[in-house]
């Protein structure tokens, strides 16, 4: 009768066997999540606990494992359009002109230079409302509950501005091999001008808000210190390896589009603690105001998209690799076509990916309300990172 | 000691600042909308699920030729549509035959859709359809406040649709 024995079965699932052997017997395995309301989705994290300090932590992923890169090679090129952006829906135009980008370099394609400047002026907006976001998420994680309707007030209002010309407010298909799907108007460009200065006036009031508050210091100056060498180690970009004292940005570093004609700082604090981090983003919504501002000025007319720019591309049997700056970091795509209607292979690099691999040696160690702020302060989205 | 006292200085100073905001925020305008009271009244570039575009002079008949260019580009195959030659001599056949037959000849008998079925489940609203009409039969639908039960409320036969619409705007 052995199918009677109503023991309680501890020995958890294939992570948590992996995870199990310690030779301590006052030490404590915890799941966070991967329903935690400080993990941004379904991110598990196991750990193993003393007291409240953290000794071991490892991050198990797949929970919204959607097959986006198996779906590009059963699709056409066009019918890829609408998955990139919801790999990472925050940051959703990134991700659209990665894979457009991609496929535009590897057929040749020339997109016009009003297209260009199009794409510059909607992706950065898009930037600022990932960051936005973030922002306000982050503070919730920290116990601030105001600062996230003020972000949500700023994040709706640009939504509205792309809502008009992309159609989506979060999912966003808008470029298009050889250009956009669809031209700005004067309205558009006054709207967005308009914005903009409204923002200049909004950051005064986050900064004295929240970024000189007595409590949002300690909870994240010296927290989570990530050395550069870490940062290296697991291939961190953007805002945390910037975070680190790196300035390495790839609309600096390897300038695609016309990020080169544009006169912008690549923030970078070397006090590579949360801190940092949260003042890298802090200074590069301000900085994508800046290129947006100069984009709007000098806006060529022209073409919004290449008027023999291939409907069904084919591209030539090669491969190509394409990276872009995303909010969360290096965005790149690899390509492989066989000369087929649709690709071979298509990788997805993810930033979130490299980001959160640091994540258990920097926990070790730390309090378990360190490690939200840690969490929070890497900017995870979790359906980027299982893609 | 001096250290806590600056602390405690800092701490009263960042409170004082925050309620400060607070009150600022207070007394602005309010910018949410009590969504069943009131509505958002600027909904401009708002995608609905797809319907198609009636005829100029006939608007109980849809512009779409039946290409099936839509049907091939959906990247989630949601739109399934058959298609069919229209039958010769419909209703104005009671009239005299000898005027009837060199007008019938004339038109070539375009084929046009007999069922055009949108799963709206399945849809992403990329708008690749709509793009990639030759005739422009395909547009955005605006009704914000689409809501159902079940799946099957949202697979829509659009022709049916359209006559619908067509009927409204007749009465």
């Amino acid at each position: 009768m052995s199918s009677m024995d109503l023991r309680l079965d501890t020995s958890g699932d294939y992570y948590a066997r992996k995870f199990q052997p310690t030779k301590r017997e006052d030490t404590l395995i915890l799941n966070m999540g991967p329903q935690h309301p400080s993990t941004h989705g379904v991110l598990r994290i196991l750990l193993e606990i003393e007291g409240e300090y953290i000794l071991r932590a490892d991050p198990v992923l797949g929970y919204v494992h959607r097959m986006h890169e198996k779906m590009g090679e059963v699709m056409s090129y066009p019918q890829y359009y609408p998955n990139p952006p919801r790999t990472d829906y925050l940051h959703a135009l990134a991700w659209n002109w990665a894979h457009v980008a991609a496929v535009e370099r590897l057929m040749g394609i020339e997109v016009p230079e009003r297209a260009e400047y199009i794409r510059v002026i909607t992706c950065e907006l898009n930037r600022i409302t990932s960051h936005l976001l973030w922002w306000g998420a982050y503070l919730l994680d920290l116990g601030a509950f105001t600062p996230i309707m003020y972000s949500f007030d700023d994040r709706e209002r640009i939504q509205d501005i792309l809502q008009r010309i992309t159609g989506s407010r979060l999912t966003y298909c808008y470029y298009r091999f050889g250009g956009v799907s669809d031209d700005i108007d004067d309205r558009f460009v006054e709207d967005t001008r308009r914005h903009c200065a409204v923002m200049k006036e909004r950051f005064k009031m986050f900064k004295s808000l929240v970024t000189d508050n007595f409590i949002l210091r300690k909870r994240v100056e010296e927290i989570g210190e990530i050395p550069l060498e870490t940062c290296r180690k697991y291939g961190a970009t953007g805002p945390v390896l910037r975070g680190s004292g790196k300035a390495y940005d790839v609309r600096r570093a390897e300038p695609y589009s016309v990020y080169d004609r544009f006169d912008f700082n690549i923030p970078a604090y070397d006090t590579c603690d949360a801190m940092g981090r949260y003042l890298v983003r802090m200074d590069e919504m301000q900085e994508s105001i800046k290129i947006i501002e100069q984009a709007l000025d000098t806006l060529p007319e022209g073409d919004y998209i290449h008027p023999k720019a291939p409907k069904r591309p084919k591209p030539p049997v090669g491969d190509i690799y394409f990276a872009l700056e995303g909010a969360r970091g290096k965005i790149g795509i690899h390509l492989v076509s066989d000369g087929g209607k649709s690709p071979y292979r298509i990788k997805l690099r993810a930033p979130g990916y490299s980001n959160l691999s640091l994540f258990s040696e920097v926990a070790q160690g730390t309090l378990i309300s360190d490690a939200v702020s840690i969490l929070g302060s890497l900017d995870l989205v979790i359906p980027e990172i299982d893609r | 000691m001096i250290k806590t006292l600056r602390e405690t200085i800092g701490g009263l100073w960042s409170l004082l600042v925050g309620m400060k905001i607070t009150a600022i925020n207070f007394k602005s305008p309010e910018i949410t909308v009590h969504y069943p009271r009131q509505v958002v009244p600027d909904l401009e570039g708002f995608r609905g699920h797809i319907e198609l575009v009636p005829k100029e002079d006939d608007p109980f008949k849809s512009k779409c030729t039946a290409c099936s260019n839509c049907v091939r580009i959906c990247p989630t195959s949601c739109i399934s549509m058959k298609a069919a030659k229209p039958k010769k001599k419909e209703a104005p056949a009671a009239e005299a035959e000898g005027s009837q037959e060199p007008a019938a000849k004339k038109p070539k008998a375009k084929p046009e859709p007999v069922l055009f079925e949108l799963n709206f489940n399945y849809c992403s609203l990329c708008g690749l359809c709509v793009q990639s009409c030759p005739t422009n039969a395909l547009r955005f639908s605006d009704d914000v406040y689409l809501a159902g039960f079940t799946r099957q409320e949202f697979v829509f036969d659009l022709l049916a649709r359209l006559q619908n619409q067509a009927q409204k705007k007749e009465q």
